[in-house]
Order: structure tokens, then C-alpha cells, then sequence
């Protein structure tokens, strides 16, 4: 649905910045999330883990555990569906281990019992026999000659033959010569980058509630991005219909990508099934750590040419993502994101999916953009200061526009990188004087965003308010731009309008919420099941005054004829229409059910200043601003809000956050004390400019906001980095380890 | 295992349980009496998502047995609001969108309502430093700490 004229840019309450509808309940202490929830007769489970990287799994001797009075019952592999294939036998292996453990943390059996420590207690009674095998966790290690297999034949057709059977799919993507483009530069630099495995760090453990009847009816509560999807996963993992199912969405205590993936739905389910009691089953942090999905781990290539006055003749990147033991890392989002904020004649990128002994990597807010941004932003920062160019004026003489051909296909529509490059050579921070022993740092990001398959009702009442039902978790506050996009239709005050995350049995599918895709495509429906609503209202109307419906039109929350030939009628209020609807036709209900394609790219520009301790190696970052497009803020201050969490996420990921794997393949660092996210006292004030240019894709031309935000953090401060000590970094994290270590090389050779 | 008798006092009502001697004090406020606004991020003392306090002090209810209540005074988040009407840190989070998913807010709350009753005139530095051990991860604290001393100063204003 194209962006609307009609509105004309002039809003009521779209832009305002209304208190949260759920915000009583979030400051109480009463939202319920995960798990806060319990049932009569409720059973508690816990997982038993692999110790091992990688191990055959020999045998489960149960009987120490069922020994115990309190414990109910064990599931293994073999109490889950048989004969999945594909995607399907990829989630359950991952959900449940089968002939092998395939990473540290991988589940091999549960236990339900009754009570929270009595089901601990049988975990560790469970004695499972491996055989350990060699593992593999580093990504270029995994695609050397002589690296473990982790599953062979997991590889599918796009790979080019003669790769390790680890390398499971292949990308590439381009278009000109670049070997003719590298010719015209003035300068071409070629270096490698690596990026560590960060984790999206939600404080929430992963929990469920569920309860599987032996006549394959359930019910499942779980804190998840996507209840819909839960519920296709889990009927197909413990072999039921998916309508059998019904799966609420608890209040979701962050995601960022993480909960997208199913990790113990099905596990409770499959329990439930063999004691008949409800179950729940709530990870500890450690377990979050070990057996979610991190991002991918990268290892990259980058080459760029230059001329001396800053236009970019080629680049070139090969982008090697370590997925965990599975399928999956996002190598072509990596790809198809470096180049592209640049139009370039001459582009060329290769991805490489390669498997290996972690857990399998889930979404982490842009999948995959982040490290790209990080090895392109990094040559062009290094291209601009050997050939002496400020680098918004390089970013702005070859930025992407409305018409460029984006470095991976299709032309881009109407973008709004130059805008954002423009805000942040404006703004105060890029002018600030530099004090001494301070680095500044800018980068660029891109993010496609996503639409989806979205279903919506809006149910008018009597009293003449509205009841919005979306199938999308909310994560970080969209019930009120939800509300907002509908009172703006309706023409009813905010207040007057609750939105409710409602169950799989409510709405037809919804995809999970990812992609930045909410406020856009559930935003859309709303604005459009809005009109479905205002049309029967204006339908009613007519009848009344019984004048044909086209002549009749809705305006500020009243049914209006349209003009002196309508008639002269004195306008109807929407609570005059509904409070008689049972008796004028029945209940008045707005739908919408599709899949919205236009979600606009967004891209953002972002200007940090950082100072290096040289004597302990610590980056302190000083001053932050985060200049971005939103196409258009329903609520400023939420938009504000990702962009402020988007650049913390990046400042973790840059300066600290990593996983860290010993040579035995265990994680040595799972818990927030050793995987350090960034704490308040690590971070400034972080300034915010919302820039809107708007999507044309969708009526008021909201873009996402969600992702693009960590797109530019990492590269943006090791840019920072290399101006404050001199040295540039080409790992990540920048540790303090590894800046004293650069320093030494610098110093020492 | 023999459970343990405990009397206590939480918000000001007296309550009373049976704990198991390895049960947290913060399995004993979800599990046994149903508070659930304190969460479980860790349960390592690294979060702060399971603050209250215990006689006042602020503490990370996962590292307090349950038992350690006999005789304490509790306070929760779900202690905080006074009746119907919210407390002026309550408030201003919602004011200040300074939540999104709100998992990490009922710790924070706590947290900062304790160091206000400590110290109504904090600096910026002294607002980051005392919640160094509560994470948020959705926020980049920025509202947070806006919220925080916006209100130190309504309530500087209104004392
Ligand atoms: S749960 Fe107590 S500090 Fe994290
Ligand atoms: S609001 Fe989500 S962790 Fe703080």
C-alpha cells in the first residue's frame, strides 16, 4: 500500500508522543512475562546438556533419576517426530540431540519433576555415555582441509565444489569489473577483518508454560518474537496439527533477534504429553549463553579503490560467517549490506555459510550487517585519512540514492543516506573541537527491514472504542504506535483504543516480529483494517440517512455527507453508529490479512568520540550521536529509543562483548559477570536525529527502525579508535587485551 | 529435605513459608508468595532484574537465601506505588520511555528508589554508578538516567 498523499504529512496524534498503554503494568511489577506464570498442578522441568563440543552419544541411562519419588519423566530424541526433513529435522536436532552432541550446551534429555530443585537435582542423575569426537570452532579452521565434519551432506547445490563438506552454502553477488575499477583508483587498500560471536544479551531467560493432552490438544505460554511460529515448530517437533495448538505470547523481556528461534516449547510439550500435568520450563543464564544462538563469528576480505579526490572505483569483499552446527549464518545479508551505501559501477561480494561446533546462530537486531559495515567502514575511514579526505564528504560523494543500483540487484526507491549524512555533518558533534587524546569516528549502516504475513482485527464496542488485536509480540513499545496509527484513522482520542497481542487462535498467521517489521507491516494493517472499519461505519451511515455510501465520508471521527447533492445531515459520530450496531447490520469489525512488500530500506550515519587509555588498553566512548531515516516516527521518543539501544548493543560488541571457546570447545564465558554488556556507568548520553524521509511503501512512510541502528556502531568506533591511539583494530572485540597488543606491535614491530 | 519455617514481612504485610534450605530468596517471592515483579536474569548477583531490599539495603534477592528473611523487612517492586497512585519514579519511566520491554524496569525501580532515599541530589556519575548492576539491554540507559534525575529534582522541589 503506497504512501498516501491524502494525509499530506498533516498528523494529530501520529508524531505526539503519548504515554506507553502498557506502562502501568510494566512499573507495577504485574506485566507477566515468561515466567511468571504458573498452573495447577504444574511440573517443572530442566535440561541435561552436552559437556562436549562434539561427541557421539552412546547411551541415556535414566534410572538414577526415575528413582527419585519427585521426578515424573524423562524425555529423549526418541519421545519427538519422526522423520522430519530439512528445515524441520534442522530445528529439532538443534531442540533436542540425536546421534550426536554438536556443541557444548547441546540438549540430549529432560526431566520434569516437582519442583524447580528437584529437577536440577534429577538432571545431574542422568548418565549419559559419550564418545568424544574431534570439534572445530573457529571459522577459517572450519573450512581447512582438515577440520572435523560436523554433518556430512548438509551442504546444499550453491556450493562450488572442492570446499570443506563444513561449507554449506555459498553466495555471491555484483555487478561490473571490478578489476577495471581497482585500475582507475588513485589508491586501493586490501585487508582482512574478524568479528567475534556477541550475543543479543535479552536479560530474559527463555521460558515457557505448556500442556500437551494425549489427544494432541495443547497449550503453550512462552515468551517468544513470534507465537505463530512457535506453534508451527512445535505441532510439527511432537507430531500434531499446528491448529491444535495454541500458543499465547507472554510480555517478551527483549529479543533483539534471539527469540525468534525454538528452543524448549517442544521439550515441555513432549514432557507434558507423558505425565499429563502442565510444564514449565524456564533456562538459566548459563544455559541462555551455551544454547541460544549468538551471532555468526566472521572472517573477512575487503578491498576498495579510491581516486585522490574520494570517489570509490571498486570494492570487493569475501565475508566468511561461522553459523554454529547448523545452516544458516546470514553470509548473504553480510554480502548484500557492504556495499550498500555506496553507488558503486564496479561491486563484488562472496559470502560462505560455514558449520561448526557452536550453537546455532539466531537474528541478532540487522543479521549480518554489523560486521559488514565494520570491514567496509573501516578501508573507507582508512582510504579518506592516507589520501587526507573528510569522510562525510566521501560517504556523501558516493552515497546511494533514489535510482541507484544497489550493490546487491534491484534500484533503490526513494532512500535517505544523504539526508542522514547531511544531519550529522550539520550537527554540532561532527564541528566539536577534538580535545586532546580523542578519536572521531563515523560510519554508515544499511538494513533492507521486512513486511510479512500480517493478519489485524479492529473490533469497535459500543461505547464507541476499539479493540486492536496484532499478532506481533510488542518489544520495545509498539501497542502505542499501534494505538496511535489507529486513532489518527478513526479520529477517536488515543486513549480510547487498546491493542492486544492475541493468541494463535485469534488471528490468521503473523510472522515473527523481526525484520524491523512491527510498526511498519502491523502498523500497515492497522491503518488499514482502520479504513475497513470506517467504511462499514460510513456504510451505516448512508443507510441511515439512506444516500448512497460513496456519498458519504469520514472526517475527524464523524460520518459527513460528502457535499450539498448528498443531502444535508448533521454528521454522525462514530459512538452514534456503533451504539446501535447489533440492530443496523451487526458488529462492526476492521480486518486486514496480507503480506505487505514495500518495508523502505533504511540506512543511518553515526559519529562517535572516543578516548584510549595507551596504559591499560580500556576505550572509553565520550560522545555519541546516531543520526538515522525513520521514514516517519509514530512516536519519536520509542524511535529514539532504538536508536539509543541500537548503538549500545554496538558499543558492547565493538569495545567487549564476545564468545570466548577454550581448546576443549566449552564456552568459558557464560554468564554477564565474564560476557560483560555494557553497564550505565560505561556509556555517555547518547544523542539522537531522526531523520525522516518517507517509505513510500506504506501510507503515513514509516520505515523500520529497529535494526539499522547497530549497523554503524562497530566501525564507527574502531574508526574513533584509530584516530584516539593511532593504531587501527581489525578484531573485534577491541578489548583492552587486544588495543595494548596493537599498540605493542606498533611500538615494537 | 526438611523445609524451613520462615516469618517475615513483605510491603508491610507479614508473610510466612516453608523454603527449602537452598531456595532463594527470590525462588521463595516468584515461587511460594507470588511476586513475580522481581525476575530472574541470572541469578548470579549480575543483573540487578531480582533487586529489593531486605531492611532497607538493596540487595539481589538471588543472592539471599530464603531463609536469611526470618525477622527482615522486605520491600518489591510491587511495594513501590502507593495505592492507586504510582510513585514518582513510576511516573517518569512511563513519561520518559525510560522501558522497553520493561523486564529490567521492576530492579531498576528499586535500585533507584534506594539510592534517592539515600542521596535526593545525585550527580549523572553517581546515577550510572549505582546502577552499574542493573543491565538494561533494550535502552542504552539514556531515558533511564533522565527519568532518574528529573525526578530527584521534582522530588528536591516538592520536599
Ligand atoms: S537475577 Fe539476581 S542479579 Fe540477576
Ligand atoms: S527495557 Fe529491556 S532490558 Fe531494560
Amino acid at each position: 500500500m503506497a504512501l498516501d498523499d491524502k494525509k499530506n504529512g498533516e498528523f494529530k496524534v501520529v508524531g505526539t508522543r503519548p504515554n506507553r498503554p502498557d506502562g502501568v503494568d510494566k512499573v507495577t511489577g504485574r506485566a507477566r512475562f515468561g515466567a511468571d506464570v504458573s498452573a495447577p498442578g504444574m511440573l517443572h522441568a530442566a535440561i541435561v546438556r552436552s559437556p562436549h563440543a562434539h561427541a557421539k552419544i552412546l547411551k541415556i541411562d535414566t534410572s538414577r533419576a526415575m528413582a527419585s519419588k519427585d521426578v515424573k519423566a524423562v524425555v529423549t530424541r526418541a519421545d519427538f517426530a519422526e522423520g522430519l526433513e530439512g528445515d524441520d529435522l534442522n530445528v529439532l536436532e538443534n531442540v533436542m540431540a540425536g546421534e550426536k552432541a554438536l556443541y557444548d550446551g547441546h540438549a540430549v534429555a529432560a526431566v520434569a519433576a516437582t519442583s524447580p530443585l528437584a529437577a536440577r537435582d534429577a538432571a545431574k542423575l542422568i548418565d549419559v555415555t559419550y564418545e568424544i569426537l574431534p570439534h572445530v570452532t573457529d571459522v577459517d579452521k572450519a573450512m581447512a582441509k582438515d577440520a572435523p565434519v560436523i554433518r556430512e551432506g548438509a551442504a546444499d547445490k550453491s556450493v562450488p565444489p572442492g570446499l570443506h563438506p563444513n561449507v554449506v552454502r555459498y553466495h555471491e553477488s555484483g555487478h561490473g569489473d571490478v578489476e577495471e575499477g581497482f585500475a582507475q583508483a588513485d589508491l586501493v587498500i586490501e585487508d582482512s577483518f574478524v568479528t567475534e560471536a556477541a550475543h543479543q544479551g535479552y536479560i530474559e531467560p527463555h521460558a515457557c508454560l505448556a500442556q500437551l493432552d494425549a489427544d494432541g490438544k495443547g497449550e503453550v505460554w512462552c515468551c517468544t518474537q513470534g507465537h505463530f511460529n512457535v506453534q508451527k515448530i512445535c505441532a510439527k517437533l511432537v507430531g500434531t496439527d499446528a491448529s491444535q495448538i495454541r500458543v499465547t505470547a507472554s510480555e517478551i523481556g527483549g529479543g533483539f533477534g534471539g527469540k525468534t528461534a525454538v528452543f524448549i516449547e517442544p521439550v515441555a510439550l513432549a514432557l507434558s504429553r507423558k505425565t499429563n500435568r502442565p510444564v514449565k520450563l524456564v533456562m538459566s543464564r548459563a544455559e541462555v549463553f551455551r544454547a541460544t544462538g549468538p551471532t555468526a563469528s566472521t572472517s573477512m576480505d575487503i578491498k576498495i579503490g579510491m581516486t585522490s579526490d574520494g570517489k570509490i572505483t571498486a570494492g570487493q569483499g569475501t565475508f566468511r560467517l561461522q553459523g554454529g552446527a547448523f545452516p544458516g549464518a546470514p553470509m548473504e545479508f553480510t554480502a548484500m549490506c557492504a556495499f550498500a551505501p555506496y553507488n558503486l559501477e564496479n561491486v563484488f561480494q562472496v559470502g560462505y555459510d560455514v558449520m561448526s561446533n557452536r550453537p546455532k546462530q539466531a537474528a541478532y537486531r540487522a543479521p549480518g550487517s554489523p560486521m559488514a559495515a565494520f570491514a567496509v567502514e573501516s578501508v573507507i575511514d582508512e582510504l579518506c585519512s592516507q589520501l587526507g579526505l573528510d569522510p562525510i564528504e566521501v560517504r556523501l560523494m558516493n552515497a546511494s540514492k533514489e535510482g541507484t543500483k544497489a550493490s546487491y540487484g534491484p534500484r533503490f526507491d526513494r532512500i535517505g543516506l544523504v539526508e542522514t549524512l547531511e544531519a550529522a555533518k550539520a550537527h554540532p558533534h561532527y564541528s566539536a573541537p577534538l580535545a586532546e587524546g580523542l578519536g572521531r569516528g563515523v560510519s554508515c549502516g544499511f538494513w533492507f527491514n521486512h513486511g510479512g504475513e500480517t493478519a489485524v482485527t479492529l473490533a469497535l464496542s459500543e461505547d464507541g472504542t476499539a479493540a486492536l488485536s496484532v499478532g506481533t509480540p510488542d518489544i520495545g513499545g509498539s501497542r502505542a504506535s499501534m494505538c496511535q496509527m489507529v486513532a489518527e484513522e478513526l479520529g477517536i482520542p488515543y486513549e480510547k483504543i487498546r491493542t492486544t497481542v492475541a493468541d494463535t487462535a485469534t488471528l490468521g498467521y503473523n510472522e515473527v516480529s523481526h525484520g524491523s517489521r512491527v510498526t511498519y507491516a502491523s502498523g500497515l494493517a492497522a491503518i488499514n483494517a482502520s479504513r475497513d472499519a470506517v467504511e462499514k461505519l460510513c456504510g451505516r451511515a448512508a443507510a441511515k440517512w439512506g444516500i448512497d455510501p460513496e456519498a458519504v465520508y469520514w472526517d475527524s471521527g464523524y460520518a459527513k455527507p460528502s457535499g450539498p447533492n448528498a443531502g444535508d445531515f448533521e454528521p454522525l459520530a462514530l459512538a452514534d453508529i456503533t451504539k446501535n450496531m447489533g440492530a443496523t447490520g451487526g458488529p462492526i469489525v476492521g480486518h486486514f490479512e496480507a503480506t505487505p512488500e514495500g518495508a523502505g530500506v533504511s540506512f543511518a550515519t553515526h559519529i562517535v568520540d572516543a578516548r584510549v587509555d595507551k596504559e591499560t588498553g580500556k576505550t572509553s566512548v565520550e560522545r555519541y550521536t546516531v543520526v538515522q531515516d525513520a521514514g516517519k516516527a509514530i512516536h519519536p521518543t520509542y524511535v529514539e529509543g532504538q536508536y539509543q539501544g541500537g548503538a549500545a548493543q554496538g558499543i558492547g560488541w565493538a569495545l567487549n562483548e564476545e564468545y570466548i571457546y577454550g581448546e576443549d570447545g566449552r564456552l568459558q564465558n557464560a554468564n554477564f559477570l565474564d560476557y560483560r554488556i555494557p553497564v550505565a556507568s560505561d556509556l555517555p548520553m547518547i544523542d539522537t536525529v531522526i531523520v525522516e524521509v518517507p517509505n513510500p511503501g506504506h501510507p503515513y512512510g514509516v520505515r523500520g527502525v529497529g535494526e539499522t541502528s547497530i549497523c554503524p556502531p562497530l566501525a564507527a568506533i574502531a574508526n574513533a579508535v584509530s584516530g584516539a591511539a593511532g593504531v587501527r583494530l581489525k578484531q573485534l572485540p577491541m578489548s583492552p587485551p587486544r588495543i595494548l597488543e596493537a599498540l605493542d606491535v606498533q611500538a615494537n614491530g | 529435605m526438611s523445609m524451613i519455617h520462615v516469618s517475615t514481612t513483605i510491603n508491610g504485610d507479614e508473610a510466612e513459608f516453608l523454603c527449602d534450605p537452598r531456595e532463594t530468596l527470590l525462588d521463595v517471592l516468584r515461587d511460594k508468595l507470588a511476586l513475580t515483579g522481581a525476575k530472574e536474569g541470572c541469578g548470579t548477583g549480575d543483573c540487578g532484574a531480582c533487586s529489593v531490599t531486605v531492611d532497607g539495603r538493596l540487595v539481589c534477592s538471588c543472592l539471599v537465601l530464603g531463609a536469611e528473611a526470618q525477622g527482615k523487612s522486605i520491600t518489591t517492586v510491587e511495594g513501590i506505588a502507593e495505592g492507586e497512585s504510582l510513585h514518582p519514579l513510576q511516573e517518569k519511566f512511563i513519561e520518559y520511555a525510560a522501558l522497553q520491554c520493561g523486564i529490567c524496569t521492576p530492579g531498576i525501580l528499586v535500585a533507584t528508589k534506594a539510592l534517592l532515599e539515600k542521596n535526593p541530589d545525585p550527580t549523572e556519575t553517581e546515577v550510572r554508578y549505582w546502577l552499574a548492576g542493573n543491565l538494561c539491554r533494550c535502552t542504552g540507559y539514556d531515558k533511564i538516567i533522565r527519568a532518574v534525575m528529573d525526578t530527584a529534582a521534582d522530588l528536591r522541589k516538592a520536599s
